[in-house]
Order: structure tokens, then C-alpha cells, then sequence
């Protein structure tokens, strides 16, 4: 490079100019190829399973898939055990998770800035985010199950609960952090401590990040078996009793998908639709709530 | 830029209000953000029922100091103040003492929650909170004293008239505080401050995310509210500060270069520092 030219803007003084930027537009070219086929292949495959999910499953669906039980093999029946049983450890599971993560969550927001405990627990918290659900499952399989000598839906509920919350942890910190400093402080400034600033204001600011990280929670347990195998089991029968095994959804899939019987593979496809359809809806009504707040 | 080395010296020239009318008197306050230190000995008095203004260039330290009268600061474990802040003759740096709110007095003895009643805020951006405009409202007073309905109907409707934002809200108080524009925001969070009967009311930079308008609105309600309190202002707007304070404050570099009556302060400023910033010669 020669001296600084202030006059550099004319082309006849710049001669590599037109070669540079054909490279670039090149560069950017192959990266734009590149990005666009990936998103094609990732939303191809996507496609492709819920096109076998609605091909496989909806012409199942009747009105006795939502009130028979689970059938013996070659009988009528439906998912009702199995559908119940799912609703009541997910809301049990996300209870939980709710209050743990929504509470840790802000602790780690609010109160753990710079801390070496908190950069530990927000370490450990990404670590369960991606933990193999079927550890979480042998882990409450040892705490829950082989204490008191018995599957239980309980059991069930706390290993969901397990891997809710750490989802929930952390949307609750991603989204306390998103709140302005400044409206902390005008509510500190009229003489409010700390914690009432949180619990009236900062959370009423965050209400629709909360519910999302919720949503997301949920979404994220609603259709794992892993956990449930060595906690609720599942149960042929339609059960009410936390401390007895419980049917779920996926367990009933898991173990129907794999049978002999062409009835229990149909209703396998019919209850994988069904979750498919459940955490498709989840996902969209969390999308919806989200920009709902940042239009205010 | 030989001033800055000058200023090492160059002793601050304070033509101070009369002292028994002081309702903030700020002495020897040097404060520090962790190691760095952003306040050197900075002097200040600020009268009951007046307007002070502080200006100075960015980073000078005015937010510094405005942020420091209701020890707003607290909030953040590596930030400091050394020195005397007397408020109402008491010194609110050094009372750590105990949180006896039963005596009534009106001392605040060291509880910086009692403080901020008497010492209130308003910010650079509005911060309505995320709930109706009456409750906005509401929310202070009910922090300091248990409030009947009827009462509290009388106390919301007095500090928006007093704020200038009455009539334009007065018919959907139940409506979020978050629909309202900018200006109106800005006005909601000072009719917020004053509703709680604070003997002080800071305001760092109120105007500057206001159009023209609105400021002036907003300016005019100062104005009316300084009969009731005393009011100290940060402000960029050399304008405003000429406009509606009584007494400005010249900063640079963390220090106190020249306090006096808005009347001579934008005439016939002593220092050069603030004769250049002034002049518009920089800032």
C-alpha cells in the first residue's frame, strides 16, 4: 500500500475493484446455495415425517381412540388410558418445572450476577438441557422407584419434571435479562426492595416470555418415552394412582410400534400423530405469545 | 486541550444559595465505579423549592451525581461513595443505622427505602410499569402508607393535574400505562415520583427522547412543581437548563467547575471551562 488517497473513490484509480467484487459476490453466492440447501434438507425431512405421520395416523383417528381404553390385540380400543395418563404427569412434570425454573431462573437474572455459584449452576442447568433423557429416567428409577419397590406415575412426572426445567430455567433468565435496567431502577427508586420490584413489575413485564418458556417446557417433554420407561412404566388400564404405573403416550407407542399386531401398529401411528399435532400447536401458540409482547 | 491539566487546581467556584435554605447539601463526595474513580470532591447545594440544574459534557459525571442523592447506586455491589450527602441536614451516606420506621420522625436513618419516599426519580427513558395508568400511580403510595380507595382516587387525580397529563388520561385510567406516547410516559412516571410527596424529585435527562412538544410540556409542569418541590435536573439542552432552573451546575471530568444562578450562569460564567462549554467551543 502506497500513502493514503483520499480521492480513491474514482474507478479508474482503483483497478482491482471490479475483480474484488466479482469475488465477493461469488463467495456470497456459494454461501447463500450452501445455507439455502440445508434449511431445504432440514425442512424436506421435517415434511417427509409429518407426511407418513398424517398418511399412517389420520385415518385412524375415530371417536374411540378418545374413549376406550388401550384393546388386547385383534379388539377395539383406543388411546384414552394413554392419553389421560400423558396429560396428568406432563401437567404434574411442568408444576414442578414451573415453580423450579421460573424461581431459579430469576434467581440466576436477578441476583446471581458475576457469582461463581451462579455461572456453576447456569453451567450445570446447560448441561441438563442436554442431558440423555435416559439418564434422567435411571437416575429417578434409583431415587423414586427402587426405594419404595414399585413403578409410580409419580415417578414419572419428577423424571419429566427433570428435563422441563431446565428449559424453563432458561428462557426465565434469557428473558428477566431483556427488562431494562432502568425500569428495575424506577421501582427501586420509589423505595421498593428488591424482590416486590421483581415480583410486580419485572415479572407482570416478562408475563408472555414466561408462559413461552413454559410452552417450550412442555413441548419438549409431552413426547419423551425414555424417562417414563423405568418411572411410570405404563398400565394396560386406566389409572388415577400416582403411586401405580401409568400409561403415557409414547410408552403406549413405543411398546404398540413394536408388536406384531396390525391394530396396535395403527393406533401407534394414530398416538404419534396426535403428539406430533400437540407439540406442533405448543410451538405455534408460544411463536404467537412471543410476538405478541414485543409488539407493545 | 491545556485546560484539562489546569483543572487539577483550579478550585471549584461555588456562589452558593443562601445556606439555611439547602434541602440537599452534597460535600466532599468523591465515588467510585469498582477501582475507577468517577466523582473527586464534588461540592453541591441544592435549594429548597428550586430548580438546579447540572450540565456538562457527556461523561462528566452528572448522572454520577444525580444517582448518588437517592443512593440509587446501592443497587450495584462495586459502586461507591465516600464523603457527605446531608439531606435535610442529615448525612445519608453514613447512616447505616437501624430500620425504625415506627418513630415517625423524618429522619431517614440510613433506610434507603425511606430515602427514595422523600428523594424521587424520574429517567432518562420512560419506564411506565407494565400495568394501568391509576396503578402506576398507585404503586409508590401504597409501598409508604396504607391508602383507602377513596383517598388514593384523590391522590392519582392531584398528581397527574400537577403533572400536566390529567386531561389527556383521565377518562382511561384503567388502561395500560404502556399505550400512552413517549411524552405522555414521561409525565405518568413524574406524576409516579410525585404522588409519593417526596420532598426532592431528580430527573436525569427527562427530555431527551422527547420531540419538542412534549418538552416543552414536560418543562412546564417543572416549573409549577418547584412551589411543592425541589427539583434537580441533568440535562444536555443548555437551553433547557437557561429555561427553567435557578441554579446550574458546570461539571467536567468528574469535578465541580462552577456552580451559580442560572442568570449569571449563561452570561457571564467565571471559568473559562465553562465559558468555552457554554460558547459551544466543545462538549
Amino acid at each position: 500500500m502506497t500513502a493514503p488517497d483520499k480521492t480513491l473513490t474514482t474507478p479508474t484509480q482503483t483497478p482491482n475493484r471490479f475483480e474484488r467484487d466479482t469475488r465477493r459476490k461469488i463467495i456470497n453466492m456459494v454461501f447463500v446455495v450452501l445455507a439455502t440447501g440445508a434449511t431445504a434438507f432440514a425442512v424436506g425431512a421435517l415434511l417427509l415425517i409429518l407426511y407418513s405421520l398424517v398418511v399412517n395416523g389420520l385415518g385412524g383417528i375415530n371417536l374411540a381412540v378418545f374413549t376406550m381404553d388401550q384393546p388386547p390385540p385383534g379388539e377395539v380400543g383406543g388411546l384414552r388410558n394413554a392419553i389421560l395418563g400423558s396429560i396428568i404427569m406432563c401437567t404434574m412434570g411442568m408444576a414442578l418445572a414451573v415453580v423450579v425454573g421460573i424461581l431459579s431462573g430469576t434467581w440466576l437474572a436477578e441476583y446471581g450476577d458475576g457469582s461463581r455459584i451462579a455461572s456453576t449452576v447456569r453451567f450445570l442447568n446447560d448441561v441438563l438441557l442436554s442431558a440423555p433423557s435416559i439418564l434422567v429416567g435411571l437416575f429417578v428409577y434409583e431415587m423414586l422407584v427402587r426405594p419404595f419397590h414399585g413403578f409410580s406415575a409419580l415417578a414419572g412426572a419428577v423424571a419429566l419434571a427433570f428435563l422441563a426445567t431446565p428449559v424453563v430455567t432458561r428462557t426465565t433468565e434469557d428473558i428477566l435479562r431483556l427488562q431494562s435496567g432502568a425500569l428495575r431502577e424506577a421501582g427501586m427508586a420509589l423505595g421498593a426492595n428488591r424482590g416486590f420490584v421483581i415480583r410486580t413489575i419485572i415479572w407482570r413485564a416478562s408475563q408472555s416470555g414466561l408462559v413461552t418458556g413454559a410452552l417450550l417446557g412442555f413441548a419438549r417433554i409431552s413426547g419423551e418415552t425414555a424417562p417414563l420407561l423405568f418411572t411410570s412404566l405404563g398400565n394396560p388400564f386406566q389409572s388415577f394412582r400416582l403411586d401405580q404405573p401409568m400409561a403415557a403416550l409414547p410408552t403406549t407407542i413405543f411398546q404398540f410400534a413394536l408388536s406384531a399386531y396390525d391394530d396396535w401398529r395403527r393406533l401407534a401411528w394414530v398416538g404419534a400423530l396426535l403428539i406430533a399435532t400437540t407439540v406442533l400447536a405448543i410451538n405455534i401458540l408460544g411463536r404467537v405469545l412471543t410476538r405478541g409482547s414485543t409488539h407493545k | 486541550m491545556n485546560f484539562e491539566l489546569s483543572q487539577e487546581e483550579q478550585p471549584s467556584v461555588i456562589h452558593g444559595p443562601p445556606a439555611g435554605s439547602l434541602v440537599i447539601d452534597v460535600r466532599g463526595l468523591n465515588f467510585f465505579y469498582g477501582k475507577t474513580q468517577a466523582l473527586f470532591d464534588v461540592d453541591l447545594p441544592v435549594a429548597r423549592n428550586h430548580i438546579t440544574a447540572l450540565i456538562g459534557p457527556s461523561g462528566c459525571g452528572k448522572s454520577t451525581l444525580l444517582r448518588t442523592l437517592n443512593r440509587i447506586y446501592d443497587l450495584y455491589p462495586n459502586q461507591r461513595a465516600e464523603g457527605q450527602i446531608l439531606f435535610n441536614g442529615e448525612d445519608v451516606l453514613s447512616g447505616k443505622g437501624s430500620d425504625d420506621a415506627s418513630d415517625g420522625s423524618q429522619r431517614v436513618n440510613g433506610d434507603t427505602s425511606r430515602l427514595r419516599a422523600r428523594v424521587g426519580m424520574v429517567f432518562q427513558r420512560p419506564t411506565p410499569f407494565p400495568m394501568s395508568i391509576y396503578d402506576n400511580i398507585a404503586f409508590g403510595v401504597r409501598l409508604h402508607r396504607k391508602v383507602s380507595k377513596a383517598d388514593m382516587d384523590v391522590i392519582v387525580e392531584r398528581a397527574l393535574t400537577r403533572s400536566a397529563l390529567w386531561d389527556e388520561v383521565k377518562d382511561k385510567l384503567n388502561q395500560s400505562g404502556l399505550g400512552l406516547s413517549g411524552g405522555q410516559q414521561q409525565r405518568l412516571c413524574v406524576a409516579r415520583g410525585i404522588a409519593v410527596e417526596p420532598d426532592v424529585l431528580l430527573l436525569d435527562e427527562p427530555a431527551s427522547a422527547l420531540d419538542p412538544l412534549s418538552t416543552a410540556k414536560l418543562e412546564t409542569a417543572l416549573v409549577e412543581l418547584k412551589d411543592t418541590f425541589s427539583i434537580v435536573i441533568v440535562t444536555h439542552n443548555l437551553q433547557q437548563a437557561a429555561r427553567i432552573s435557578d441554579y446550574t451546575a458546570f461539571m467536567l471530568m468528574g469535578r465541580m467547575i462552577e456552580f451559580r444562578a442560572s442568570t449569571d450562569a449563561f452570561v457571564s460564567p467565571e471559568t473559562q471551562a465553562m465559558r468555552d462549554y457554554v460558547t459551544g467551543r466543545f462538549g
